[in-house]
């Protein structure tokens, strides 16, 4: 009885896994639904095609051996039947490669999509990088990548280190970020909605925590949040904050991070002019608290172990104002 | 880590077998931190020397010890040099110590950092750069330095 109640429990899970967050049975976007109408199409034909073949055994099995008398007259209709399950075969295998073929046409890129991100896999993180087209545009952020409903986006996906795959399950394939080459892959979301996906190809000690989250909203929404993101970051008016920027400022910091409108200028890691309105830190790892965001300055290394942010050596209060700081950055 | 005052390094240092000189990660880091902080800029992506000095000419205006690179690193030097004490946290220059040190080494580190991506402009850092490209009349020394060494 446990047995069974154990063995139903774990159906349970197990189905309620494909559903909800990060699935390829889940799909919420164009190229991940033609994938998943592939997945579904092809486990239902090889599936009919194996029931057919196990009756057929079971069938052969059962009839024994005593019926032994019309051999010679059943041997041109056992060819027949040869013949025809031959032909049904190559039939299944021509028609399953089409639709593949189809399908693989159906994920890939019109050329005038209605714009382009470029994400740049790091060890271990997304760089994102906005780049439309007018004066100021363009704008970084990482980790978080926003997206309006409906609409082709192009991702064009580089790899600053090491070979890395991007892939959000819910919304389309996987696709390789290979270092000194550019990949394209489409995304689409049909309806809004927060996708998580990750590296999928190991590229390191932090692979496992390497996620990135796709944001769907509606196109003025997004508009709103793009605008937003375009602003450079406001001065501080809290004078705890205010005195975070200084230390932010001062200290080896801004050497590696950028944060637009102070003149921290680094390039080597994550832009922060708005980490405070992001949903995670460290690339999934923890929610954007003023909390986590202290916890991973005071000690990154065991935050997230191996990972290219140094200690840098701060007193208690230089952390409490630069963890306001950092969290106001909205 | 090395105290404030004179930069020596702790005794920690040398219990762990040197680890910034002889390690390969310390020095794949330290090659990461030559290009994310635009050494190369005065000194060469490849540490070939520009504005300023030669890594690979063999000579060495301060010593090779890492004592001697890392102060370099940390508060700068005379014509140019700035210091970096405010901008890298102190492990860090110790690895680009390492790995400025493993390119200028007469004889090649047993450790190497990881490879370059692109086309090799010099010998890779496992086979002794400056021995190989040893120069007996170095160039690029600021006449206030003194007399060529």
């Amino acid at each position: 009885m446990r047995i069974v109640r154990n063995g139903l429990l774990a159906v349970a899970l197990a189905v309620s896994g494909c559903s909800g967050n990060q699935s390829a049975m889940d799909p919420d976007g164009g190229p991940a639904i033609h994938i998943a109408h592939l997945i579904i199409g092809i486990v239902a034909v090889c599936g009919v095609a194996w029931v057919l073949v196990m009756v057929m055994l079971a069938a052969a099995l059962l009839r024994g051996r005593g019926r032994t008398g019309r051999e010679i007259t059943n041997e041109r209709s056992l060819m027949r039947a040869v013949i025809a399950a031959v032909a049904v075969t190559v039939v299944i295998v021509a028609a399953l490669t089409v639709s593949s073929f189809f399908t693989t046409r159906g994920i890939g890129v019109p050329e005038p999509a209605a714009m382009t991100i470029t994400v740049r896999g790091q060890q271990w993180w997304w760089q994102v990088m906005y780049a439309d087209s007018g004066p100021n545009a363009s704008f970084e952020t990482a980790n978080e990548i926003h997206i309006p409903v409906g609409r082709d986006v192009r991702l064009e996906l580089q790899s600053a280190d090491v070979i890395h795959s991007f892939w959000v399950p819910s919304l389309a394939g996987k696709q390789d970020l290979v270092p000194g080459r550019s990949n394209i892959l489409l995304l689409r979301a049909e309806k809004p909605g927060i996708y998580r996906g990750q590296c999928a190809e190991f590229c390191g000690l932090q692979h496992g925590h390497m996620a990135v989250l796709v944001i769907a909203e509606a196109p003025a929404d997004y508009e709103r949040w793009a605008a937003g993101q375009r602003q450079t970051a406001l001065l501080p008016s809290n004078p705890e904050a205010l005195a975070g920027q200084a230390v932010f400022l001062g200290k080896p910091c801004a050497a590696c991070h950028t944060i637009r409108g102070t003149s921290a200028h680094g390039k080597t890691g994550p832009d922060l002019t708005h980490i405070g309105s992001r949903l995670t830190l460290a690339a999934g790892l923890v929610e954007t608290t003023r909390g986590s965001l202290a916890a991973w300055i005071a000690d990154p290394q065991t935050v997230k172990p191996g990972n290219n942010m140094p200690t840098v050596a701060l007193t208690g209060v230089e952390l409490q104002q630069i963890s306001t700081y950092m969290e106001g950055l909205k | 880590m090395p105290n404030e005052i004179s930069g020596a390094p702790p005794e920690s240092y040398f219990a762990l077998g040197k680890p910034y000189e002889t390690d390969a990660y310390n020095l794949s880091q330290g090659k990461r931190l030559y290009s994310w902080f635009g050494c190369g800029s005065c000194h060469g992506d490849d540490g070939r020397g520009g504005v300023g000095p030669s890594f690979l000419d063999g000579w060495w205006l301060y010593g090779p010890e890492m004592v001697s690179i890392v102060a370099s690193i940390r508060d700068g030097r005379p014509h140019g040099m700035p210091a970096f004490r405010d901008r890298m946290p102190i492990e860090q220059i110790w690895q680009l110590a390492g790995y400025v040190q493993a390119i200028g080494s007469y004889r090649p580190k047993v450790a190497a950092p990881s490879r370059n991506d692109d086309n090799q402009s010099r010998p890779a850092e496992n086979r002794g750069p400056a021995k190989i490209l040893f120069d007996p009349g170095p160039v690029g020394v600021h006449p206030d330095q003194g007399p060529s060494p």
